[in-house]
C-alpha cells in the first residue's frame, strides 16, 4: 500500500520534470539550432523569425498529441468502427445500424435519454434560478449555497448509495428504514420497491441527478443575477412592477444566455448518464439508457465493437449541435491578440 | 447595491424566504446525512428501524421463539423453559422490551414484567431485560419453540466498528490509496501541459490557431462514450506487443489528462488571454523569450486558473467510474473507490452498515476538497459558462 503511494507521488514528480524538462530542453535546441546573438544581424533576424514560427508548435506539441490520440483519433475510429462486424474485422455495411432500429433494448434507451432530456435540465435550471433567487435575499444565503452546491462533490455512485438507502424497500413485517417508503407509510401509503417500478422509476433516477446538478445551475445563474444593471429593476420598480413581474419580465429576460448555457451544460451530462443507472437497476426494469446500453454492448458475450460503436454515435449526434453552438460562440467572443 | 437587493425591498415577506431555503437545505442536506449517522449505527439497529431513530431509541416491533420444548425442565408438577428472548435472532439485538404479546395482531397485549396467563395452564412472563419463564402445568406438547412478538427499545449507540470493516475486510482502504494513485498524477500531470497550450494560443500568432481552438472547443464535449472501443483496442494491442498489462495506472493517467485537457485549455486560455497585454509586451521589449514570458510572468499569475482546473480535475478523476472500469483491472491492486462501492452494491445488497461505512469513505475527499477551496471550484465555473454565454 505504501508502496503504491510512493509509486504515485513518484509519477507525479517524475511526469512534472519530464514535461518541464521537454519544454525546457526543447527551448535550448531550439537556440542552439537557431541562435539569435549571433554577430550577422541579418541571420538573427532570420533566425528570430523561425523561433516564431517553431515554438509554438513546441508548446503546443504534447497537448495536440494527447488529444490526437485520446480523442481526435477514437472518434473517427470509432465511426469508421461502426461499419464492422463484432470483433471490427468484417465489414458489413449498415447491419448494425438497421439492427439498432429493430432492437427493442436500443428503442427503450432512447426513450428513456429523451425522458431524461426533458426533465433534468429543466428542473435544475428551475430549482437553481429558484435557489438563487432566494439565497440572494438572505444574510445566510452563502452558507445555503453551500449546502446545495456540496453534492457536486459527491460522485455518481456514491450519490446512488446514498439515494438506494433512501429508496429501500423492506418487505413483510418488517420495519421500513429507507426514509421514502417511510414518509409513505406515515401518510398511510403502501411501501414500493420504487426502483423497480417501470417507467417511474426513471424519475427517481433522475431525481438523483437533479440533487447533484441543481447546485451548479444556482451557482452559475446567481452570479448572472448580480451582474444585472440595478437601473432596470429600479425603472421597473418605479413603473409600479410587483417582484413577481420584475422576476419573470425584468431579470429572466435579462440572464437568457446564461439559462441556456446552464441548460445545455447539464444536457450534455444527461446524455452521458451512466454510474448512476448502472449502480441503481444496471438497466434493469426498463431504466436502460445510451450509454449504459453501450458500455453493455462493449463487453456483452466477448464485446461487439460494431453495435457498441453505433450506440456512441448516436449520443456523439445529440451532443453535435450544442458543440457547433459552442464553436460558434467561442470564436464570436474570442479575444485575440 | 445589487438588482436583488432592490428586489428585497418590495418582495415577499421575508419569513417566507428564510423558512423556504431553511426547508430547502434540510431536504438537501438530509440524503447525505442519513448514511452519515446510518454508518456510526450497528448492523442490527440499521436492519431494525429507520436512521432518523438513532438518536431517540424508537421502539421496534420484532418477533422472537422462546427455547424448543425439548430443553423444558420439571419443577415439581410444573414444566418450566426460561431463557432471553434476545438468544433469538429474529429478535434484534439486546434492548429493553417494553412490551409483549403471543399474537401478531396484538403484539403489545402485555407490558414488560407482567404475568401472562396464555390459558390451557400456560403462563408466561417476559421481562424488561429479555429474560422470560414459561411455564405449564404439565408437559409441552408443541413441536417447536412458541413465538412471541416483543416491542423493543433500543439504546441510542454509535459504533465505529463499520469503519473498521469496510476498511481492512472490504478492502475499502486498498481502494483508497488505489484512487489517490490514479487521481493525483492525473490531475497534476494535465496542468503543465494545457498551460503551455493555452499560453501559445493566445500570445503566440501561427496558422491554424483559429483552427485548434475550434477544435479545441468542440473536444470538450465530445462524449467519453466515443474514445473507449478505440481506446481498449489501442491499450490491448500495446500490452500485447510489447508484453505488459494493458490495463495499467500509466494507462488511465495518460487517459484521464487526455479527457481533460480541452476543458483545461480552454479555461487556462481564456484566463490568460485576459492578462495585462503591457505586462506581456513590455517583458517582450526586454529581450525575453517566449519560454521566460511564461515561466516567469504567465505561470504565476495564472495561478487562480490553475486552481480551479486542478480542482475540477481531482474531482472528476477521484468520482469517475467509466474509464476506471474500462481502462483499469477490477484486481485489488487496482479497484478504485468507485468501483469498489459498485461491487459492493450488486455483492452486500442488504446490508447498509458496509454500504454507508464505504460510501461516507469515498465522499469524504471530495467534500473536504470541496469546503476547502469552494472559491476556486466557483470561479471556474464561472470562468467556463458565463463567459462562453
Amino acid at each position: 500500500m505504501a508502496s503504491q503511494i510512493i509509486t504515485a507521488f513518484g509519477a507525479v514528480i517524475a511526469g512534472v520534470f519530464a514535461c518541464a524538462l521537454y519544454y525546457w530542453l526543447s527551448d535550448k535546441l531550439l537556440q542552439v539550432a537557431f541562435p539569435v546573438r549571433v554577430g550577422d544581424p541579418r541571420r538573427a533576424s532570420s533566425n528570430l523569425r523561425a523561433h516564431a514560427v517553431i515554438r509554438p508548435w513546441l508548446f503546443l506539441g504534447p497537448a495536440l498529441l494527447l488529444l490526437l490520440v485520446y480523442l481526435v483519433y477514437p472518434v473517427i475510429s470509432t465511426f469508421i468502427l461502426s461499419f464492422y462486424d463484432r470483433s471490427g474485422g468484417n465489414f458489413v455495411g449498415l447491419a448494425n445500424y438497421r439492427w439498432a432500429i429493430g432492437d427493442e433494448q436500443f428503442r427503450q434507451s432512447i426513450f428513456n435519454n429523451i425522458l431524461w432530456l426533458a426533465v433534468v435540465p429543466a428542473a435544475c435550471t428551475f430549482l437553481g434560478l429558484v435557489i438563487a433567487v432566494l439565497t440572494d435575499r438572505i444574510w445566510w444565503g452563502n452558507i445555503a449555497k453551500s449546502l446545495v452546491f456540496m453534492p457536486m462533490a459527491i460522485s455518481f455512485v456514491g450519490a446512488s448509495v446514498i439515494w438506494k438507502f433512501i429508496y429501500e424497500f423492506r418487505g413483510g413485517e418488517e420495519a421500513q428504514i429507507g426514509l421514502l417508503n417511510a414518509v409513505v407509510q406515515f401518510f398511510g401509503g403502501d411501501p414500493q420497491v420504487w426502483i423497480a417500478l417501470p417507467f417511474w422509476n426513471n424519475f427517481f433516477l433522475m431525481a438523483i441527478l437533479i440533487w447533484i446538478q441543481t447546485g451548479f445551475a444556482m451557482v452559475i445563474l446567481s452570479a448572472a443575477l448580480r451582474g444585472i444593471p440595478e437601473e432596470t429593476i429600479e425603472a421597473a420598480v418605479i413603473d409600479g412592477a410587483n417582484g413577481w413581474q420584475i422576476f419573470w419580465k425584468i431579470m429572466v429576460p435579462q440572464i437568457w444566455g446564461t439559462i441556456a448555457v446552464v441548460w445545455t451544460t447539464i444536457t450534455i451530462l444527461v446524455l452521458k448518464v451512466f454510474d448512476i443507472v448502472l449502480t441503481m437497476t444496471n438497466g434493469q426494469w426498463n431504466s436502460m439508457v445510451l450509454a449504459n446500453l453501450m458500455f453493455d454492448w462493449m463487453f456483452r458475450g466477448g464485446g461487439d465493437s460494431g453495435r457498441s460503436a453505433v450506440i456512441a454515435l448516436v449520443i456523439m449526434a445529440a451532443v453535435t449541435p450544442i458543440m457547433i453552438w459552442n464553436i460558434r460562440q467561442a470564436s464570436e467572443d474570442r479575444g485575440g491578440h | 447595491m445589487s438588482a436583488v437587493a432592490s428586489l428585497r425591498r418590495i418582495g415577499l415577506p421575508r419569513l417566507i424566504v428564510h423558512v423556504s431555503v431553511l426547508l430547502i437545505c434540510i431536504l438537501w442536506m438530509i440524503p447525505t446525512i442519513g448514511i452519515f449517522v446510518t454508518s456510526f449505527r450497528e448492523a442490527g439497529q440499521i436492519a431494525s428501524s429507520g436512521w432518523w431513530t438513532a438518536f431517540t431509541g424508537a421502539a421496534e416491533t420484532s418477533a422472537a421463539r422462546l427455547g424448543d420444548p425439548s430443553t423444558a425442565r420439571q419443577d415439581g408438577p410444573n414444566y418450566v423453559i426460561s431463557g432471553s428472548v434476545f438468544d433469538d435472532q429474529g429478535a434484534g439485538p439486546n434492548g429493553s422490551v417494553q412490551a409483549y404479546g403471543t399474537r401478531v395482531a396484538a403484539p403489545t397485549e402485555f407490558a414488560a414484567g407482567e404475568e401472562a396467563d396464555l390459558g390451557d395452564g400456560e403462563k408466561l412472563i417476559v421481562n424488561d431485560d429479555g429474560s422470560y419463564t414459561y411455564t405449564k402445568n404439565g408437559p409441552f406438547d408443541d413441536k417447536r419453540g412458541k413465538r412471541v412478538y416483543l416491542s423493543v427499545t433500543q439504546p441510542p449507540s454509535f459504533t465505529l466498528d463499520n469503519y473498521r470493516t469496510v476498511l481492512t475486510a472490504q478492502g475499502i482502504g486498498q481502494s483508497f490509496v488505489n484512487s489517490l494513485t490514479v487521481a493525483i498524477p492525473a490531475t497534476i500531470i494535465p496542468i503543465l501541459i494545457s498551460a503551455f497550450a493555452a499560453y501559445a494560443l493566445s500570445w503566440m500568432h501561427f496558422p491554424g490557431r483559429t483552427i485548434i481552438i475550434a477544435v479545441v472547443v468542440g473536444l470538450i464535449v465530445v462524449p467519453l462514450q466515443m474514445s473507449l472501443i478505440p481506446l481498449l483496442t489501442m491499450y490491448n494491442n500495446i500490452g500485447a506487443f510489447f508484453g505488459v498489462p494493458s490495463r495499467s495506472y500509466v494507462g488511465i493517467w495518460l487517459a484521464h489528462a487526455a479527457f481533460g485537457m480541452p476543458l483545461a485549455i480552454y479555461l487556462l486560455r481564456n484566463y490568460i488571454a485576459g492578462l495585462p497585454k503591457e505586462v506581456i509586451e513590455s517583458a517582450r521589449v526586454d529581450g525575453a523569450s517566449d519560454f521566460e514570458i511564461f515561466v516567469k510572468i504567465v505561470l504565476p499569475l495564472s495561478f487562480p486558473a490553475l486552481a480551479s482546473f486542478a480542482i475540477f480535475q481531482f474531482l472528476w478523476t477521484w468520482n469517475d467510474l467509466l474509464v476506471a472500469m474500462v481502462l483499469l483491472g477490477t484486481g485489488k491492486d487496482q479497484l478504485v473507490l468507485t468501483g469498489a462501492l459498485n461491487a459492493l452494491l450488486g455483492s452486500m445488497g442488504g446490508k447498509w452498515e458496509i454500504l454507508t461505512a464505504s460510501a461516507f469513505i469515498s465522499i469524504l475527499v471530495p467534500i473536504i476538497v470541496f469546503f476547502a477551496l469552494q472559491r476556486y471550484l466557483v470561479r471556474g465555473l464561472l470562468a467556463g459558462s458565463v463567459k462562453g454565454g
